[in-house]
């Protein structure tokens, strides 16, 4: 395996890496860049793919996130998934894996999305179970992210900022907090952003995502999608910004799945973050006594 | 509520019409403008993967016709894991017997070598034998010797319909030659680099990898070909199927060619 490796490079601000900028990927030297990709994507016996991947991790560190473990169904995760992933992991020495606080798999049928679900004491022993059984498999610590919420779902016994911090307390799991759903779901679900993040337990997170959204074509601007096919919005930003100046730097990845720019302009949009965590690093307010206490 | 009863009621609200026999916790969900948001974006990312690898198949009857037949697919074959890549199959048996595609015959026979490129795509790495390395072989040993498919080899063929040479076109987006021999052909597929590649097998040649795929030796793999086209020249198939990198050395237990033949 290449050097990057070996030297554990201060990671920035990444990419979601795309089939469309694998030469650009593989050659581009900006400073902390590190790529991601869903493992899904990659989980094939050989060909181009993996061996692009390959080459790109030789010279950049990659994370995987998945979007299939399915780790809130009420089942244990799939084994034989769970075998193939860690291959992959080891595979390609992945830097961080990441998965969703939310479920896309039931009864042998894959449902392409992240889907909501009552966060009752129930669901968390499943899901603590699942983060467990994860973490065993891959022998290593994962992070969860906050989905996306689009309901008003009833008979939640937690909060998702609690539910959150008590998954961390069991497994000793990690967070990647999405702002981008932060303010879409705030927003969607007529809550406040800055309510949520004030409640998130910000100690334990070790990645953060920022995407674009747009408003639903039927409902408008009542129902945000988070589409991941446009820049990152202005109300983000100043989230992100909020965040960062609270918790210092902590690896910031910029998701774009669709419209996909140019290269050089999804590079801006992340330098735009890398520069932001540079300007946070010195300024970072969070309490010593909000670090993990286990 | 129990997180296995919610998640029945929800997945199955995914797909199903909304119905006034709902339980009243799933009407109230359906009833909000986000349930759609679930509902379009399971649906699409299934009609999606499909579209990506079935390209031909698009080109031929067009984006709205395609992903109309690719949800009514999706519905009766949803995946079964986020490997969305590999998703999809059975679609060439599920067009075979699509109504609204009875009126193109060989639409069936394009999708299979549509789904050739992707298990070739997907297909594990191997070295593929040269005719230098053929050629090293001693001469007296070449009627037993065991010659596999590439695992990414891939090949097809159709009895009734041109379908190589409809998708080879379209995949390389020229015309259609004109007027067009409207005669059964096949496509052979490789990976002997990074990139699929692609060349026209008639039926010994189908023949010939199909023994060689059941782990018959080089004489006997031969011998199918001759049986399948007595006319068959043995030397010109063999070149082309090294130069192809379509074989490798020793029987190969890892290629699983799903799209053998079309019978109409």
């Amino acid at each position: 395996m290449g050097t990057a490796t070996s030297q554990q490079p201060a990671l920035t601000a990444g990419l979601g890496l795309k089939p469309q900028h694998y030469a650009d990927a593989l050659h581009c030297r900006a400073p902390g860049l590190w790529w991601e990709v869903h493992p899904e994507n990659y989980l094939a016996d050989g060909g181009p793919r993996m061996a692009w991947l390959q080459a790109i991790r030789a010279q950049h560190p990659v994370a995987l996130h998945g979007v299939s473990l399915s780790l809130a169904a009420d089942a244990p995760v799939d084994a034989s998934h769970l075998a193939r992933l860690a291959a992959l992991v080891q595979r390609i020495e992945a830097v961080r894996v990441s998965e969703h606080l939310a479920w896309s798999a039931w009864r042998g049928q894959y449902l392409p999305d992240l889907l909501p679900f009552p966060r009752t004491t129930a669901a968390l022993h499943r899901i603590a179970d699942n983060i467990a059984r994860t973490q065993d498999a891959l022998r290593q610590t994962i992070a969860i992210e906050n989905s996306t919420h689009y309901l008003h779902l009833e008979g939640h016994d937690w909060t998702e900022p609690e539910f959150l911090a008590e998954l961390v307390r069991r497994t000793g799991c990690a967070l990647l907090l999405d702002v981008n759903n932060v303010h879409v779901s705030a927003h969607n679900l007529g809550t406040r952003p800055e309510a949520y993040l004030d409640a998130f337990p910000l100690h334990a997170v070790t990645e953060i995502h920022l995407a674009g959204h747009h408003a639903d074509p039927v409902h408008g601007d009542a129902l945000l999608i988070d589409s991941h096919d446009a820049p990152v919005a202005p109300a983000v930003w100043a989230l992100y910004e909020q965040v960062i100046a609270r918790t210092g730097r902590i690896p910031t990845l910029i998701e774009r799945d669709d419209q996909l720019p140019g290269f050089d302009e999804l590079l801006a949009e992340r330098d735009q973050a890398h520069h932001m965590l540079a300007a946070a690093q010195a300024a970072s307010t969070l309490p010593v006594e909000d670090a993990p206490c286990c | 509520m129990l997180l296995s009863a919610f998640q029945d009621g929800f997945s199955h609200a995914l797909t199903a019409t909304p119905s006034a026999a709902a339980a009243p916790w799933l009407a109230a969900l359906q009833a909000q403008p986000g349930f759609a948001v679930y509902r379009n974006t399971t649906a699409k990312g299934c009609i999606d993967a499909l579209q990506a690898s079935y390209p031909t198949v698009c080109q031929l009857v067009g984006e709205a016709w395609f992903r109309a037949a690719a949800a009514v697919f999706a519905r009766a074959q949803p995946p079964h894991d986020g490997l969305l890549m590999n998703y999809g199959a059975g679609f060439a048996d599920f067009l075979a017997g699509f109504a609204p595609a009875a009126e193109l015959p060989y639409l069936p026979a394009v999708a299979r070598l549509d789904r050739c490129w992707t298990e070739c795509h997907l297909a594990a790495d191997a070295q593929a034998i040269t005719p230098v390395w053929l050629a090293q072989q001693p001469p007296e040993s070449l009627g037993q010797l065991n010659l596999g498919p590439h695992p990414a080899a891939r090949w097809a063929w159709c009895d009734d319909h041109p379908a190589y040479t409809l998708w080879r076109h379209h995949r390389e987006g020229l015309p259609v030659p004109e007027p067009l021999h409207w005669t059964g052909d096949g496509g052979l597929l490789a990976r002997p680099e990074a990139a699929v590649t692609w060349h026209p097998i008639d039926r010994a040649g189908v023949a010939f990898m199909a023994a060689c795929a059941q782990g018959q030796p080089l004489e006997a793999a031969t011998a199918h070909a001759l049986a399948a086209d007595p006319h068959a020249d043995l030397t010109a198939l063999l070149r082309t199927l090294l130069d192809a990198g379509a074989l490798v050395s020793g029987a190969s237990s890892l290629c699983s060619n799903t799209a053998t033949q079309e019978t109409a």
